[in-house]
């Protein structure tokens, strides 16, 4: 019993530590936003930890960009811009958290969040505020269906499954089996999309297989596929899930197309190669950017990023930019109207307003919004040559 | 032939459990305790062949030894610093504290590497094998090979040697083991290199198979072998292998008849369905209560 | 509370030293009502300042999450601290008890037409709704809880620990993959359950916490929870003085899933969105960390780690990309340098307190006190 501190002490010390740990949110309780009339400021809330960092990271990244280059030039309207960036771990709790914090901070919208789950969760408890959101790469539908304050530039996933099932008719593919992470919102949507519309399309789906987040092994899912001789394979997974697919179904003798959705975006060309070059011949995803693009504003895009952070820009990081390009032309409209920042209400419904009617040339494509938070933009069909990606087709909206 | 596939594929599979789960079964052989971080110290040695391969150009067979040795390092490290000094407290500290080791661990990893995964790049350049239809792959071959060595090695030193005399008396009764003059300490200590040195292994053979290295993979490999390790009789060598290819074949079985997505709730309700059936596994040695 | 008693020091301490005059006590009743009064003073003053805005939405809505995970950790803490067993599969009747009220007040809101912005504005039939919501969560919960506890509890220790994960990991993949069974959408799968009414207020979470607080200290302090104990102190013992082990660890292990239902069903309300996702094996870990740090058998203790736990990460924003390490360093010292947990069994009274200050015990008096005693000694 040496060790033990006394009962007496032990409750000083746990007091003193409630005490020092509520302290900080008692007094930002007390410091009301001050709003600074020459600073319009932003909230970007993302994973920054956690296990969907990397994707979170990626859009922050894109948005600094955006942000960097708008401030150089002037800001708006004589305004400098300043952004409020939270981290929440890509939990919807903490996801809520950050935006009521973000409200406290007084922030005139925000841009976020990332993921499907805590977008929904914000996007609820952002209804009641009327608070501006752009998610950059949100794809689950149900993300728009709260409120007309929600809005996001990516593609869904219902959209991307039609796309690659009408792609698969076009390519003349008959029997397609599909593997998906049965775990994810995003894997299950385009997977659903794509047998519904691929059998619309006469394709027949030979198997569906899932699996578990975390997994790593997949070859008994893909034995029973491969079984059933399919002319494509559906993995609309994150890339590093699809590296490993792409790799063991080739391994296991597998030599049919591979189709999947923006989440391969990354599976080559930045600082890893999840799949050798020769297991990704014949394999089509669609995506909205890649760095093949040769349109001038992608490769005006691609230097600036390269010389910011010294290395390739992904998919993600480009919606990142495009839904800071949305937000601030809104906002550059709005101030062009003469609304000012201190009426915070009217400014955020201003806001919305001018994104709705919104249309900007953006890295990932024209985007603008009719009449609902998804956007009307095209996409690319991308294919590999020798391990490079190579844009295969375009698909209009 | 795609059940002769399916077969290899639960072979493999369980192999790399069956690994693991040795090595969950020294440690709590010897000091009663999950070892949550045993998963973690698979991602730790991951990474070193990642660093030594990638990183630093080193050949594949010296990134072997790194892994190894970097492992049993880690393993005893981990011990020394976190486990010695609660041999006398309540068990339930020891496991928070393992639970402290893991999540360190893999934040640490997290930090140092980040979230995205890296990619292992390949040990042996090694095509399939085909047989007629089938596609053997000569890294499954290598897997079930080095587990079946390991665990004869293994074997002996436990049952042979002298050192492994002293584990199993340890293991029996760490009090009396001390009064005969042996070395609980260094014994403990020697458990934990070789639990580790396994887990060092598993991440080479790991990283073979599956070629990446994220700060979380050691969690489901982990929970998985965890299961093996109590589905054999946890503490038994022999139930580890049983256990690891038992958890191995359910999973492919389940996948091979379709019902992939209820894949782990089969492995649970297996693990379940034994522990109530033989409440110490299949394996275990049913221990009378003292009163 | 229950193990004041045998760590209470007043009763510990030398006789001699206050045996010359009778000692002045609190009567039961008495203590019911100083608890009472000032509970509701708490809850009254919580609620205005929360309206009136010296609370923001932010902290109210942070502090929401505190009642949550007291509620967790103080029912974890029967199962752990006050029976002496290990579930490792907490989060899972949190799970349950979240889905289930989410899913019943979605359904039941849409039948007779209520909206959400009727639940913002507190109509009497949300009020109704939620109680019966929660209650039923909390009612879900403790049947599984039933039906895994009978199993479970037939095995010991690490066994017993295994055996719940292994259940809880069944319960998540069941939540996910439940609507193609059906055949209708009942849990939203993988993109979770959304649109959940926002029933959860300040007032009504702490008025739950309150409840369940009380609830489990008159059960801890009654027959059955001295059973319990006994049951943790030696169940060889206790069944040879005619405790009925099995009822009594099933009991106790139900009681525990019924609030970590309760605690999921104010989770669902407060979040507004379930995914099966967040109720894996870590959750589990995450509040079993918060019933060891505070001390297991220390209903005080759960309930200060539950705070300080869940305040923590927020005040540390800041310093996102180490707050993890920080928090995995501080779990394994704390157990290094203080095995039983902050508050060991010490368990805190207001009536005793107040029994002291009558009787003039002030800490500093009692220090000389117990000098003297040592003394004469």
């Amino acid at each position: 019993m040496a060790h033990t501190i006394s009962r007496r002490d032990f409750l000083r010390l746990s007091g003193a530590s409630c005490a020092a740990a509520l302290a900080p949110s008692i007094l930002a309780g007390c410091a009301r936003p001050k709003v600074d009339e020459n600073v319009i400021k932003v909230g970007v809330m993302g994973p920054y930890s956690g296990e969907v960092a990397q994707y979170g990271l990626a859009v922050r990244s894109g948005v600094e960009l955006f942000v960097k280059q708008l401030n150089a030039a002037g800001g708006i309207n004589g305004k400098r811009i300043e952004l409020d960036i939270q981290d929440e771990k890509g939990d919807a709790t903490e996801a809520v958290n950050v935006y009521y914090k973000m409200m406290e901070d007084g922030v005139v919208a925000i841009i976020g969040d990332v993921t499907s789950t805590p977008s929904i969760a914000v996007a609820q408890a952002s209804l009641r505020d009327n608070m501006p959101l752009v998610s950059g790469s949100a794809t689950a539908p149900d993300l728009i269906k709260y409120g007309h304050n929600t809005f996001r530039t990516c593609i869904t996933d219902p959209f991307q499954g039609r796309v690659m099932a009408d792609f698969a008719a076009k390519q003349g593919y008959k029997v397609v089996g599909t593997i998906y992470n049965s775990g994810g919102d995003y894997e299950v949507g385009v997977n659903d999309a794509f047998v519904r519309r691929a059998q619309e399309k006469g394709i027949q789906i030979s198997r569906q297989e899932g699996y578990a987040a975390g997994d790593v092994d997949f070859k008994a899912q893909l034995t029973s596929i491969i079984a059933t001789k399919p002319d494509a394979i559906l993995s609309p997974n994150y890339y590093q899930d699809d590296g490993k697919i792409v790799t063991q179904a080739r391994e296991l003798g597998f030599k049919g197309a591979f189709l999947g959705a923006d989440g391969w975006a990354n599976i080559v060309g930045g600082e890893q190669e999840y799949a050798s070059a020769a297991d990704l011949e014949g394999c089509f995803y669609d995506s909205s950017f890649v760095s093949a693009n040769d349109a001038a504003n992608v490769q005006d895009f691609i230097r600036a990023f390269n010389d910011e952070f010294h290395e390739q820009p992904t998919n993600f990081c480009a919606l990142g930019y495009d839904a800071a390009m949305i937000m601030f032309d809104a906002i550059r409209r709005v101030e062009e109207g003469g609304a000012r920042p201190s009426e915070t209400e009217a400014y955020r419904a201003g806001i919305i307003d001018a994104i709705a009617t919104g249309h900007v040339e953006g890295v990932t494509g024209a985007i603008s919004f009719e009449g609902t938070g998804d956007p009307v933009k095209s996409t690319l069909i991308i294919t590999f040559e020798n391990g490079v990606e190579k844009i295969f087709d375009t698909i209009s909206s | 032939m795609t059940f002769l596939t399916q077969v290899l594929n639960g072979l493999q599979l369980g192999s790399i459990y069956a690994l693991v789960a040795l090595g969950y079964t020294m440690v709590y052989g010897i000091i009663l305790l999950l070892n949550f971080a045993h998963g973690d110290i698979i991602m730790v040695g991951a990474y070193i062949s990642w660093v030594a391969m990638a990183s630093l150009g080193l050949h594949p067979a010296i990134a072997v030894v790194l892994s190894i040795g970097g492992c049993a390092l880690l393993g005893v490290l981990i011990d020394k610093v976190a486990y010695a000094p609660l041999r006398n407290a309540p068990r339930l500290s020891i496991l928070i504290t393992a639970i402290g080791v893991s999540y360190f661990l893999e934040n640490g990893a997290q930090l140092v590497f980040g979230a995205d995964a890296k990619v292992v790049p390949a040990f042996v350049d090694a095509p399939n094998i085909v047989v007629g239809d089938a596609h053997v792959s000569v890294i499954a071959v290598i897997t079930i090979v080095v587990t079946a060595v390991s665990t004869a090695v293994l074997t002996f030193l436990v049952q042979r040697t002298k050192l492994g005399r002293a584990m199993r008396a340890v293991s029996e009764d760490m009090g009396a083991a001390r009064l005969m003059g042996i070395n609980v300490n260094t014994t403990i200590s020697f458990t934990f290199a070789v639990g580790s040195a396994l887990a060092g292994i598993g991440a080479i053979l790991y990283s073979m198979a599956y070629a990446q290295a994220t700060p979380t993979m050691g969690i489901m490999l982990g929970t998985k072998a965890f299961v093996a390790a109590v589905l054999g009789g946890i503490g038994s060598i022999p139930g580890a292998v049983i256990g690891g290819l038992l958890v191995g074949f359910a999973e492919v079985l389940v996948s091979a008849i379709g019902l992939s997505v209820w894949k782990d709730a089969v492995v649970f309700a297996l693990l379940i369905i034994v522990l109530i059936v033989r409440p110490t596994g299949i394996l275990g040695r049913t221990m009378n209560e003292k009163v | 509370m229950a193990n004041e008693k045998s760590t209470n020091v007043a009763g510990a301490r030398p006789e001699g030293a206050t045996a010359t005059r009778a000692r002045r006590t609190l009567s039961t009743p008495a203590r019911y009502v100083i608890n009472t009064i000032l509970v509701v003073a708490f809850l009254v003053i919580g609620d205005l300042m929360v309206s009136g805005g010296a609370i923001s939405r932010y902290q109210g809505f942070v502090l929401q999450q505190v009642g949550i995970y007291i509620i967790m950790a103080v029912s974890l803490n029967i199962a752990t601290g006050y029976l002496g067993q290990l579930p490792l599969g907490h989060a899972g009747f949190m799970s349950i008890g979240g889905y289930s009220c989410a899913i019943f007040i979605i359904r039941v809101s849409e039948a007779i037409g209520v909206t959400s912005q009727d639940f913002i504005n507190g109509t009497p039939v949300c009020g109704l709704l939620f109680v019966v919501g929660v209650v039923f969560g909390g009612l879900c919960a403790a049947l599984s809880g039933l039906v895994i506890g009978i199993p479970a509890l037939r095995l010991k220790g690490d066994y017993l620990a295994i055996i719940t994960l292994g259940f809880a990991e069944i319960i998540r993949v069941v939540m996910l993959n439940i609507d193609t069974v059906v055949g209708f959408e009942l849990t939203g799968g993988a993109k979770g359950l959304i649109g959940i009414p926002p029933y959860t207020s300040f007032l009504n979470v702490f008025a739950v916490v309150a409840i369940s607080l009380f609830l489990i200290h008159t059960m801890m302090k009654s027959r059955h929870g001295r059973a319990i104990l006994a049951i943790r102190d030696n169940e060889i013992a206790a069944e040879a003085t005619g405790v009925n082990t099995t009822y009594y660890k099933t009991f106790a292990f139900v009681v525990s899933a019924f609030f970590a239902g309760v605690a999921g069903a104010l989770y669902a309300g407060c979040i507004g969105v379930m995914a099966p996702a967040r109720f894996g094996f870590m959750k589990s870990i995450e509040i079993l960390v918060m019933v060891v740090l505070g001390g297991m058998g220390s209903m005080l203790g759960s309930v200060v780690s539950a705070t300080v736990l869940t305040i923590l990460p927020e005040a540390l924003r800041a310093f996102a990309d180490y707050r993890m390490i920080a928090y995995a360093v501080v779990l394994i010292l704390t157990m290094i340098f203080r095995p039983q947990g902050l508050m060991g069994r010490y368990d805190f009274s207001l009536g005793n307190v107040i029994e002291h200050l009558m009787n003039g015990e002030l800490p500093w008096a009692r220090k000389k006190a117990d000098k003297e005693a040592d003394a004469n000694a």
